[in-house]
């Protein structure tokens, strides 16, 4: 591993005493940063530590949102999100992700900036355009079965691997940030991911130096919430498809549709014109077929990954109807799409 | 100066900040119970207890847990004193090359008391899945290319039995 400088971060430190080049990184959990440290696919000169920055860890609320710190861990967060049952999709996405002891570890803010897990980012003898701008992509025409369908262009094709931000898209949650001369923004999730386009390198709208300081979610009734990941084994493995899923039906029709989709985009994605179908309709395979027909329109897929638009369409009909049946036996349920309900 | 408590003594952190916990444990400490398998928070082999919860001290710097108790396999239980898990993971035959184990052993003491504070796993909510599987779930951070997962998750269910006589 390269040898870096460590600043630590806390409470009372400004944040613009510490550099903010290009070559720093925050170090919040450090179950993806180390391990990209370690391949040296992430060279940093130094390392902002978030270990003693303690307000960071915690949850709060007001009347109208959750505020969930930078520094929450994923194992923390799924439990606050298991016992609010308008979250319940968020407590499914984290605790399908990963192990316990990388959950342990693993932080709010660390979830959302982690980086893909496509293997040509990670193997540094391939050409890989996020890793090294200008380089090439090897995924287009190598192995991509795990490669995205959506937002894709001609310089990459990998997934965000989050789960946890897959739900959050669908809560369409708020990133509040802290740039070094202490300005604050708020930042739609929805807006805070960019796709590659010509710069795959540049992931998402922070600008240099910018502090996630907590993710906010509205607080609003969400029905029934369902999250399901499809992968290579039933434990541990990163999403080939998933869709989290909410909403509740009244007078036989889909209102509240909260959706998004793992494993399938450059970026968690959120399906707005498979919304714009499902919203106000009748929920039946047909309704849902068309609303995979609308987003499925804009998929494009690479050889390896041919499945996933046919995986998707069956995903979301699986997800849907089993949310439209819950609720149409139990009224005004808010929370899991539970099997014993 | 920084230090950690390991297994219920303090020592000093290391100076060069690349330092893993698992290389401290290794390298600085002599302590060789926790095992190094795939370097990468993938199989598992160097789980131990940061501050009462299982991490992979693979990917940890050992700067990161100032102040921070640590347990590792040495502080879990004394070869004249085992752990209930210990004995059950005898009783059980829940290894068999044995490297994993100790990985095994710190998540399972762990899982324990996830159970008892009620923690949820992705299974967990449905009534349907049985303890063993919802083990399994919980268990699925540590791989044993001997394949005793079977016997493991008894050991582990054996323990819960007791606890809740």
């Amino acid at each position: 591993m390269q040898p870096f400088d460590v600043h630590h971060f806390n409470d009372s430190t400004p944040l613009n005493t510490f550099p903010a080049a290009k070559t720093s990184r925050f170090l919040a959990g450090g179950t993806n940063l180390i391990d990209l440290m370690k391949l040296q696919v992430e060279t940093p000169k130094t390392l902002i530590s978030l270990a003693k920055w303690k307000s960071a860890n915690a949850i709060s609320q007001d009347d109208a949102h959750y505020h969930i710190g930078a520094m929450v861990s994923n194992s923390d967060l799924a439990k606050f999100a298991h016992s609010e049952p308008s979250l319940s999709v968020l407590s499914q996405a984290l605790l399908s992700g990963a192990t316990v002891q990388l959950r342990n570890r693993a932080t709010t803010a660390g979830n959302l900036l982690q980086r893909t897990r496509c293997y040509y980012f990670y193997d540094t003898t391939k050409a890989c355009n996020k890793r090294e701008p200008g380089s090439g992509c090897t995924a287009l025409n190598s192995m991509n079965r795990i490669h995205a369908i959506f937002g894709t262009s001609d310089k990459c094709i990998a997934t965000h691997p989050s789960d946890m931000a897959v739900a959050m898209i669908a809560l369409n949650a708020v990133v509040n940030t802290q740039l070094p001369d202490g300005t604050e923004r708020k930042i739609a999730l929805r807006e805070f991911y960019q796709a590659p386009g010509d710069s795959p390198h540049i992931e998402n709208v922070l600008q240099d130096g910018e502090l996630i300081t907590h993710v906010s979610i509205e607080k609003k009734e969400r029905g029934t919430q369902y999250y399901h990941k499809v992968r290579d084994r039933s434990s541990y493995a990163f999403a080939l498809v998933s869709v989290a899923a909410g909403l509740t039906i009244k007078d036989g029709r889909a209102h509240n549709v909260d959706l998004a989709f793992g494993g399938v985009g450059t970026t968690p994605w959120h399906p707005e014109k498979a919304i714009r179908v499902l919203e106000g309709a009748e929920i039946s395979p047909e309704v849902i077929s068309q609303a995979a027909d609308a987003e499925l329109a804009g998929a494009k897929v690479f050889g390896s990954n041919d499945f996933k638009p046919l995986l998707l369409r069956r995903t979301l009909e699986k997800v849907l109807m089993e949310i439209f049946t819950h609720q149409s036996d139990h009224p005004h349920q808010e929370g899991a799409l539970h099997d014993n309900a | 100066m920084a230090t950690l408590n390991l297994n219920g003594n303090d020592v000093s952190l290391p100076d060069d900040p690349r330092t893993t916990l698992l290389d401290f444990l290794h390298q600085h400490l002599s302590l060789f119970g926790t095992k190094k398998g795939c370097d990468h928070g993938q199989c598992g082999a160097c789980t131990v207890l940061v501050d009462g919860e299982r991490v992979n001290a693979c990917l940890v710097f050992a700067f990161q847990l100032e102040d921070c108790e640590v347990t590792t396999i040495e502080g879990i239980g004394q070869s004249d004193n085992l752990h209930p898990l210990q004995q059950a993971f005898i009783e059980r035959d829940a290894f068999q090359c044995g490297y994993c184990t100790s990985g095994q052993i710190c998540s399972g003491v762990s899982l324990l008391q996830e159970l008892r504070n009620g923690d949820p796993s992705a299974v967990s909510y449905n009534s349907k899945v049985s303890l063993k599987e919802d083990i399994s779930e919980r268990m699925s951070g540590n791989l044993c290319r001997c394949g005793a997962y079977p016997n493991i998750v008894d050991a582990i269910t054996d323990v819960i039995a007791l606890e809740r006589q």
